[in-house]
């Protein structure tokens, strides 16, 4: 089974400043009512701009198998 | 691809802003009242919309510092220390700004009230009292006018040059992680959230 990626955020310590949602070239991510940023995991391609690009660093990539869910 | 939207939009410029604000105050300090936008724009757009679409799109200062540490590759980009974004440091540092801005408009009303003189100075990092005066070339109303100038742009420049330093050290935009504005409309939103969500279940 494939191996895929996605980027996953720490709602939590999320300061909802959008960063992530500027360089996603998917268009996967939004900030949901000024509280966090919000992953869409069927756009996300795990390319990992936006943990890179995250102020907070709250945004990892997981890896999961394709199919499964992953909390 | 999604990419098609990727084109810039009028308020990707906004950094522009920002930064002529900021040479404004070495010409005439009066300019400093313009930075209240900054404050007002954010507040009544978390109060109204209930959302940080001025962090998410509008705020130029973000902006600026994305583009320095970013194209201009000043940035170290490396991970913010893990006490600098948790909520104690974040919510104290709101407090502690409040507390400064507050004491900032209580010498500003002494001004106005005449029991205090004008001191033509900005106060950097809350400190250090830089000579301003060649950016002061009178105002036609009160001395307080020009005191709150002073004293905002003193907020203004503190926080740039705090960003600045957390932009060189950490990742590009590390400011918004602390930036008072950002913690206090982020806080109108969970308010909102919170009392819109117990409507719904009433």
């Amino acid at each position: 089974m494939a191996i895929k990626r996605k980027a996953y955020v720490n709602r939590g310590e999320c300061v909802a400043c959008g960063c992530c949602v500027k360089v996603c070239p998917m268009g996967a991510i939004r900030v949901v009512s000024g509280l966090y940023a919000d992953v869409d995991v069927y756009k996300c391609v795990g390319c990992k701009k936006c943990a890179v690009e995250c102020p907070a660093s709250v945004i990892e990539i997981r890896e999961n198998e394709s199919g499964e869910a992953s909390a | 691809m999604n990419n098609k939207n990727k084109t810039k939009k009028w308020y990707d410029y906004l950094w522009i802003f920002s930064t002529v604000y900021l040479i404004l105050g070495f010409v005439n300090i009066l300019f400093a009242w313009l930075g209240l936008l900054c404050f007002f724009i954010p507040l009544l757009i978390s109060i109204f919309g209930g959302s940080k679409a001025y962090c998410n799109r509008y705020c130029g200062r973000g902006q600026l510092f994305s583009l320095l540490g970013g194209r201009f590759g000043l940035s170290r980009k490396k991970d913010i220390p893990r006490w600098m974004r948790s909520k104690p440091f974040r919510y104290g540092f709101l407090v502690f700004f409040f507390v400064m801005f507050f004491q900032m408009l209580f010498v500003t009303g002494l001004v106005f009230a005449g029991t205090r003189e004008l001191s033509e100075v900005v106060t950097l990092l809350w400190t250090i009292k830089l000579p301003w005066h060649w950016a002061y070339h009178g105002t036609l109303f009160s001395a307080g006018v020009a005191q709150f100038a002073f004293g905002f742009y003193s907020v203004m420049l503190t926080s740039t040059v705090l960003g600045l330093l957390t932009m060189a050290l950490f990742k590009p935009r590390s400011w918004c992680v602390y930036c008072p504005m950002g913690t206090m409309t982020q806080l109108v939103c969970k308010a909102k959230a919170k009392t819109s969500s117990s409507e719904k279940t009433k």
